[in-house]
């Protein structure tokens, strides 16, 4: 057993570090999340030269094979900064998918272009009647000749309106919430019939609402068997929970630090603070969320790497129902210690605490994870 | 001991309803409900309705222009406006400012500003905290020297909500500079248009424009509008404070909160089913009414102590703790019952000029609003770390 990174995941890590450090101060962040596009393609530019946006493909489809532990670590660094660029969206989530569920001609047309920044993704999944169940779809597809017509309204698309393509689950057969009969297509953003919103999500990031109205598309753009995608849709999931759970933890940890150095400056009845009984242990009981959660961070991260069985899923389900419960109280507990600093959106705690509180919810809140846990045997 | 309304009770609950159904004006109580900041325009226009009616300010005494009713008449009216999802009066002119006026102010005072506050002719903001004094508000420093029939003004106010709406402040300032923290301390009523006063927007984390800081250079006050006697205005300001922390609970707004709840749990879908069938998420709606209820019948005890002349101690500390806790569990669990549009959210301004809104049903945009802006609700009007200090002390003697 080791908890240690290696030497290459070192030097990892200190190179987002760096990335976080020289391009995210929060002023440049707020910044950054009010312009209309809501990230910088300069940073993704960078990011595609540095190389991590083939990290987490295989060595095959022409990635560098890292897996859940160089996510978990960049991840991480990622969320001490609250990074705006659409990583999860186009690598973990939308890459992923067609690296895997893919056919070696969609792979080609899509994963390289991926890798040097050329292509963003974004994965439609969500559906208001859904909440978190993966496989409530009404979305529907309808084989007519050699297309397929998409009809049905996705939610809370990430970045769903600036990805050049859209990977979208959809019903081929089955009743809704059966888990036969998902599968999954690759849709061009400007399919005729495509009706995308977009918008900004509370944690200064962009999502889209994306209707579709017989969005005619070839049978080329089914991502591998028809009816068949389940499976792949709740194991790329479950890493993007992962790599979720490694960004609320960098997160937590930078809110930890400020709010930390905000008890030892800030003064009230001629002492800082931090001398204050009741504020200390408040610290305390943050500090020590924290630390659980890097625990299960880890250990969700180590797990993902050897396979994806029900003992995974129950530690995906574990990490994310913890790590929710944590990220909510360090949160709304960082914003209290600073009083009515903590409510402006000039300073950075509030933003630790917006960006904590999506994450509690995405991908399944506490109770859901809660639930599926228990669901599983 | 008794809980039952009396005929005369029932009569006058069933008179308050059907007022409130004739009169609250349409897109003002569509805003409330909805948890949207309201706008000043339509805030004044309910304010004047409910002051042609009388009932403006059920707290203050009746030959101030009170209503003088019983607590249980104050009661009833309370709940009412809030089943009928009618926004109460701003704080800070009737709950805060008038009753300081009318306790500690002279004649002149008393003719001049009341009437003006129960007609909303002046939007009043609140002169309390300063950078340097939050929690420890007596350490302030915003300073009044004497200059013939003037003080003048010099120093900065911040967190003053809805101050670029207000015509005057309320303030704290140090007319005392050598006396110990409390003693030198007095009460200004300044005018917001004298020369001097600089607002600056602090835009808050729901990216909407509340909360101000308000500088002061040389700003030229009259002795006349101090309220009380100089170097007393410690005593005025725990005054208001105590009154500020009764007002707090929200309890009527909690209770529409529950109701709003209740309605998006019968609409949400979760599971083929309603979200009104989710045992988890029904468990944690009905924990917040148990509570909520606990809290309204520990107010109503109070009430009824006051009524027979008791004198309270902290126990406004109380169900300012309770109240905002209650607050801040309604508008998370808000939020939550949104499911995934939990995490749409733009300003209101934003909203309001886009053409192309996204697909989320009417009442998604209001709880995370709310959510963010009442993270402050455990910090203003003394955190609920100051509040349980207070407890501490003045019940517990600890």
């Amino acid at each position: 057993m080791d908890f240690e990174l290696s030497e290459e995941q070192v030097l990892l890590k200190d190179s987002v570090d760096r990335f976080v450090q020289n391009n995210y101060g929060p002023e440049d962040r707020l910044k950054l999340s009010q312009t209309e596009l809501g990230f910088s393609r300069e940073h993704w530019k960078q990011m595609a030269e540095l190389g991590w946006l083939g990290m987490a493909f295989s060595e095959e489809v022409g990635g560098f094979g890292g897996g859940a532990v160089e996510v978990m670590i960049m991840m991480e660094s990622m969320g001490r900064g609250l990074v705006l660029e659409p990583f999860v969206s186009t690598v973990l989530l939308g890459g992923t998918l067609v690296a895997e569920a893919g056919n070696n001609e969609q792979i080609e047309s899509v994963i390289p272009s991926v890798i040097e920044g050329e292509t963003m993704l974004a994965f439609a999944y969500a559906e208001q009647q859904a909440r978190f169940n993966l496989n409530d779809i009404e979305t529907t597809a309808t084989k007519s000749g050699d297309n397929y017509i998409l009809n049905g309204t996705k939610i809370v698309v990430y970045h769903g309106a600036t990805a050049d393509k859209i990977v979208v689950s959809a019903r081929t057969s089955g009743n809704s919430r059966d888990a036969d009969g998902i599968s999954l297509f690759l849709v061009d953003k400007d399919a005729a019939g495509l009706d995308i919103r977009g918008y900004a999500t509370v944690d200064g990031q962009r999502a889209a609402d994306i209707r579709f109205d017989n969005v005619s598309v070839p049978s080329s753009a089914l991502l591998g068997e028809e009816g068949k995608a389940a499976p792949f849709i709740e194991r790329v999931v479950d890493r993007a929970i992962g790599a979720l759970c490694a960004e609320a933890v960098g997160a937590m940890s930078a809110a930890n630090e400020i709010t930390n150095e905000y008890l030892k400056t800030r003064s009230q009845f001629g002492v800082p603070i931090g001398k204050f009984q009741v504020l200390q242990h408040r610290m305390v009981d943050m500090y020590m969320e924290a630390e659980q959660s890097k625990s299960m961070s880890d250990m969700v991260a180590m797990k993902l790497d050897l396979g994806h069985d029900d003992d995974t899923r129950k530690a995906v389900s574990a990490a994310k129902a913890q790590i929710g419960k944590s990220a909510k109280f360090v949160g709304q507990q960082s914003v209290q210690l600073h009083g009515g600093m903590g409510m402006t959106d000039e300073y950075s705690i509030g933003h630790y605490f917006k960006r904590l509180t999506t994450i509690e919810m995405l991908f399944g809140n506490t109770d859901f994870h809660l639930d599926r846990f228990s669901s599983l045997s | 001991m008794d809980l039952s309304f009396t005929e005369e009770e029932l009569a006058f609950q069933a008179e308050v309803r059907e007022f409130l159904e004739n009169n609250l004006p349409a897109e003002v109580k569509d805003r409330y409900q909805r948890g949207l900041h309201f706008d000043k325009e339509g805030q004044v226009r309910w304010q004047k309705i409910l002051n042609e009616k009388g009932w403006m300010a059920p707290n203050w005494p009746k030959e101030y222009g009170g209503t003088g009713w019983t607590a249980t008449q104050k009661y009833i009216f309370a709940q009412e406006m809030g089943r009928a999802s009618a926004p109460p009066p701003m704080p800070f002119g009737v709950s805060m400012v008038g009753p300081v006026i009318y306790t500690f102010g002279n004649q002149e005072q008393k003719d001049y500003y009341l009437p003006r506050i129960l007609n909303s002719d002046d939007w009043w903001c609140q002169g309390y905290s300063e950078p340097g004094s939050g929690s420890d508000l007596a350490s302030l420093k915003t300073r009044a020297d004497r200059d013939g029939d003037d003080y003048i003004v010099n120093g900065q106010k911040i967190w003053t909500s809805h101050a670029q709406h207000a015509d005057m402040i309320f303030c704290l300032v140090r007319t005392d500079q050598d006396a110990k923290a409390q003693e030198g301390i007095s009460f200004l009523l300044i005018d917001m248009k004298s020369p001097g006063i600089t607002v600056r927007p602090i835009i808050g984390l729901d990216k909407e424009h509340t909360l101000n800081e308000v500088f002061f250079d040389d700003v030229r006050v009259p002795i006349a509008n101090r309220v009380g006697e100089e170097n007393k205005g410690w005593t005025y300001a725990k005054f208001l404070l105590g009154n500020e922390r009764t007002s707090i609970a929200r309890i009527a707004q909690s209770k529409l909160r529950v109701e709003h709840l209740h309605e998006i749990a019968a609409s949400e879908r979760v599971n083929g089913g309603l979200l009104n069938q989710d045992r988890d998420f029904m468990r944690k709606l009905t924990q917040i009414e148990v509570d909520l209820m606990a809290l309204e019948y520990t107010e109503l005890r109070m009430l009824s102590k006051i009524e027979k002349g008791e004198k309270l101690t902290a126990e406004p500390s109380l169900l300012k703790i309770k109240g905002s806790e209650i607050q801040q569990r309604l508008t998370e669990l808000l939020v939550e019952s949104l499911g995934m549009y939990g995490a749409a959210y733009e300003s209101q301004a934003v909203r309001e000029g886009r053409n192309d809104l996204n697909f989320a049903p009417d009442y998604a945009h209001g709880p995370m609003a709310e959510h963010l802006y009442l993270k402050a609700a455990t910090i203003y009007g003394g955190s609920n770390e100051i509040q349980r200090n207070i407890i501490s002390k003045m019940v517990l003697g600890l």
